[in-house]
């Protein structure tokens, strides 16, 4: 079995897995639930200035059947009284000393921040949370992720803290800005332990069109929020890659964002996480879901043989390259198998519709239904794959001679053999098929609009 | 089998004969609806006899536009809820789901279509318009799938539509023989109603046409005759005994049950005679109507059974027995009622089958059904001039549906020679377009 422990930045805890500050941190009757299931560590819900909160605060996406693969919300920071706070935090410690318990804190002066950090401490607080990431209300009032958008206040107001902590701490940045890189070497000018990523994504999750109002509706209005869960994944592990392979932003990283599931939690440590916080799927499936990435994670370690946490951070970063670093000459095309197709067609319509013609259909009278690739039009996308329903039903094969010397943008440009004109030969754009224009219309497609004619 | 204890009243009866595809919720048809594919030229469209465009129906349920799915349901097919429930969607729609290929369970078609059919009927939301007057009027001769179908799309081509129906209700073998555990007669008439307050056909009910003078007077009040006349009694066996009581036709049968319900009694020990589906029919209501034997004969073997499987399954789980190479010769009679048939083997011989001689058998029983087929309406289409039907009773027509008499279209099963509901819809829809092109040549 795994050794599951880490120690992230000085903060040491028995797994990975720790509760984001937010609603499921709320209380220390929460975090004590949480810990008793088997999360290793807890950001606890905002300590800082008094707010009020609206009533109706949370908006979800579905997709199809599935609910909330996105959640939004505008909920501010806590707003229970700090003492309430401090005294739950000490009462957890007590019970859970191994557990990591992380005090998020946001305040506006630097008198107010010294006093904070040192009431977290006193509480037994194993590290710090600067929230300069809450893209709603806070942001109003000068603080969140009006914060983490203007880096020279990041790190003015890091370095406050910084200054007075005796425990380690993290930096929480917004994702609402054009480049994460630039806080995150913010946070390290300012002698931060750690950063963590991404706070939620300024948001508006759909519209009542019967109403004309946004979700979440307070009294026939709405604002915008901030917005987590499953659909933000792929936008924070870029984000999370963008820091880790900054050679500025040489501190551990919390990653956040969109994590429900052990394999969600292992990208993002292959990607250069040392903890994973989670929020959206406690909300929505409760504290027991740990168990599931806890045995996944364990499961995963063992069967690749890593001992520990650390052994695995960023293991595939040194495979995410830039665009202009890959090999021109490698080369894919999609393969159907027979035996697994369902004849669906839908890798057929998409390729014809939103590829490049690349995909046959068979002829209809015969009843057969299985789709065929032209090898020739096949550019290599993918598409067909993805959207195929069956598993493993279209994979793509190498095509290239994989003997050959790769061959990268990077070193055409320095060749001098990049293309000086639109698509010219050497560029690869001339000579794949394109039908002409009205071929279109001899096809007799099924799904012609009918309605109208009459 | 003592599973169905005889119903005394109707929500017994609704309990023995409970909906085998009972209406979705919300809930279900969003989850449901969340599988489909949506696949490309999709095999359940081309399936489906009258082309309904599932897959946007099914997005349409899917993206809560309950009534824009009934609108495209009802495009294609004026019966849309009663088909989603009574359609063999195994053979058709359900049975071509490319699920089936990965064996996964097909895509719940039917009881989709039920859903948001049934939305837009309660709801009353007004799908139809008829077609701007063009002072054609058209005779429709039947009220069944076929006829109510033709006048609908009649009406909204502008023609003026008189129904004439023999029985006090429309739709047909819809209400008066489909199986009353697929369908419930308020379901049926709700739909019918429905059609006929948004498209303003005339039914005229308990109006047989049986006489040359009356097609004669039609002939001359109408532009045009559409024949939605279906088929007629039940076969005889020409056996003896077959008069006796307690000996029915499996089409009388199930219109008596359908309509007097819990009032109808099976007998104690049932015995159907027949191999398709309107025997596997007849044998699980008779069960469900607490028979406790109930025996389904067939001449032929089990394999060559005119019935779909799941039917025969559907009349198995309610415990009929099934007793195949068997051929009746002559019901025997006690005082006068039916007690038993005397049976004789059958086999196949060179792809002949035959009777094997000396092994007659009486199986005793006190209610004989005799689920043996229709007989055509061929006297009634003798009267009318140049009208022909082929060597099986069946009218000759064309791809229009257009008889051999030129102002007479048919279609449904007096055409088809019996099929399924939605067959005779889909078709009498093509012959309401022949009716136009044929009295609108330019149009």
């Amino acid at each position: 079995m795994a050794d599951l422990s880490v120690n992230f930045g000085g903060i040491k805890a028995p797994n990975p897995f720790w509760l984001a500050s937010a609603p499921p941190t709320n209380s220390g009757y929460q975090v004590m639930k949480a810990f008793d299931a088997g999360w290793g560590g807890a950001v606890w819900k905002t300590l800082g200035v008094p707010v009020v909160n609206v009533s109706s605060r949370y908006g979800g996406v579905n997709y199809k059947d599935k609910r909330l693969i996105g959640l939004n919300n505008i909920e501010l920071i806590t707003d229970r009284p700090l003492k309430d706070n401090l005294r739950e935090i000490e009462e957890v410690k007590k019970r859970f000393p191994n557990h990591a318990v992380i005090a998020s804190l946001m305040v506006e002066t630097k008198e107010q921040w010294e006093q904070i950090v040192r009431d977290s401490e006193n509480a037994g607080a194993d590290g710090i949370e600067l929230n300069f990431g809450c893209p709603h209300g806070m942001c109003e009032r000068g603080m969140g992720s009006a914060v983490g958008q203007e880096p020279k206040v990041l790190e003015t107001i890091t370095r406050w803290v910084t200054d007075v902590a005796k425990v380690p701490v993290i930096v929480k940045l917004t994702p609402n800005i054009s480049d994460i890189t630039v806080p995150a070497q913010a946070a390290v000018s300012g002698n931060a332990d750690a950063i963590s990523l991404i706070n939620t994504i300024q948001s508006i999750v759909g519209v009542d069109i019967d109403n004309f109002v946004p979700y979440p509706i307070v009294d026939g209005k709405s604002t915008n929020g901030g917005y987590c869960g499953p659909a933000v994944k792929p936008i924070a592990l870029n984000m999370l890659k963008n820091c880790a392979q900054h050679a500025n932003v040489n501190i551990p990283i919390s990653g956040i964002g969109g994590i429900e599931t052990w394999r969600d939690a292992v990208e993002f440590i292959l990607l250069g996480a040392g903890s994973v916080q989670v929020c959206t799927a406690v909300m929505h499936y409760g504290f027991g879901i740990i168990r599931e990435m806890l045995y996944g994670l364990d499961e995963y370690m063992d069967s690749k043989g890593f001992e520990t946490i650390d052994s695995m951070i960023g293991k595939a970063l040194p495979n995410v390259l830039n665009w202009e670093e890959l090999n021109l000459n490698y080369k894919v095309v999609a393969s159907i198998e027979d035996e697994k197709c369902i004849g669906c067609q839908l890798c057929y319509t998409a390729c014809e519709d939103g590829a490049h013609q690349a995909i046959a259909l068979p002829i209809a009278e015969n009843g057969e239904r299985v789709p065929t690739i032209i090898e020739e039009n096949c550019v290599g996308c993918n598409l067909c794959s993805l959207v195929c329903p069956v598993e493993e039903c279209i994979t793509m094969e190498r095509r290239d001679d994989e003997s050959k010397k790769q061959i990268t943008w990077q070193e055409r440009t320095k060749k001098g053999t990049i293309p000086n004109t639109f698509n010219d030969q050497r560029g690869g754009g001339v000579g794949h098929y394109i039908p002409s224009p009205a071929d279109a219309l001899k096809k007799n497609e099924k799904y012609k609009i009918k309605r109208g004619k009459n | 089998m003592a599973e169905f204890k005889r119903p005394k009243n109707k929500s017994e009866y609704e309990k023995n004969f409970a909906q085998e595809y009972p209406l979705m919720n919300d809930t279900e048809a969003h989850y449901e609806s969340s599988r489909c594919l949506f696949c490309y030229d999709a095999p359940c469209i081309n399936a489906c006899p009258t082309g309904i465009d599932i897959p946007l129906f099914i997005k349409q349920i899917n993206t809560t536009n309950v009534i824009g799915a009934a609108k495209t349901i009802y495009e294609s097919n004026y019966f849309g809820a009663a088909c989603g429930k009574v359609c063999p969607t195994e053979v058709l729609c359900e049975g071509a789901c490319v699920y089936n290929h990965q064996d996964v369970k097909p895509i719940d078609i039917g009881r989709l279509q039920n859903y948001a059919s049934q939305k837009a009927i309660e709801s009353n939301a007004k799908l139809f318009k008829a077609g701007k007057s063009n002072r054609r009027k058209v005779a429709v001769i039947g009220a069944g799938p076929a006829g109510i179908a033709a006048a609908c799309e009649l009406r909204t081509l502008g023609y003026k539509v008189d129904v004439f129906e023999a029985k006090a209700h429309p739709s047909g073998l819809t209400i008066y023989g489909v199986a009353p555990y697929k369908i419930t007669n308020e379901e049926v008439l709700d739909e019918m109603a429905y059609l006929e307050k948004q498209l303003g056909f005339n039914v005229h009910y308990k109006k047989a046409i049986k006489s040359k003078k009356q097609l004669a007077q039609l002939e001359k009040d109408y532009h045009a005759v559409f024949l939605g006349i279906g088929l007629g009694e039940t076969r005889k066996l020409k056996i003896a005994g077959e008069d006796l009581e307690g000996c029915h036709g499996a089409v009388e049968f199930i219109e008596k049950l359908r309509m007097k319900q819990h009032k109808v009694k099976a007998g104690d020990k049932v015995i159907v005679l027949g191999g398709g589906n309107t025997a596997m029919d007849a044998a699980s209501e008779t069960a469900r109507l607490g028979a406790s034997e109930v025996v389904l004969a067939y001449r032929r073997s089990k394999e060559a059974k005119g019935a779909y499987s799941f039917e025969y399954d559907l009349a198995k789980q309610v415990g009929v027995k099934g007793l195949f190479n068997v051929t009746p010769v002559r019901l025997m009679s006690k005082k006068g009622k039916v007690a038993g048939v005397k049976f004789i083997r059958t086999e196949s011989k060179k792809g002949k089958l035959v009777e094997v001689k000396g092994s007659e058998f009486v199986v005793d029983c006190d209610m004989v059904i005799k689920a043996t087929g229709q007989s055509k309406r061929v006297e009634f289409l003798k009267m009318i001039d140049g009208l022909e039907v082929d060597s099986k009773g069946r009218i000759i027509a064309n791809d229009a549906f257009q008889t051999t008499n030129p102002k007479y279209f048919a279609a449904g099963d007096s055409v088809n020679g019996g099929a399924e509901v939605v067959n005779a819809v889909a078709e009498a829809k093509i012959a309401a377009q022949g009716i136009h092109k044929y009295l609108f040549p330019n149009a």
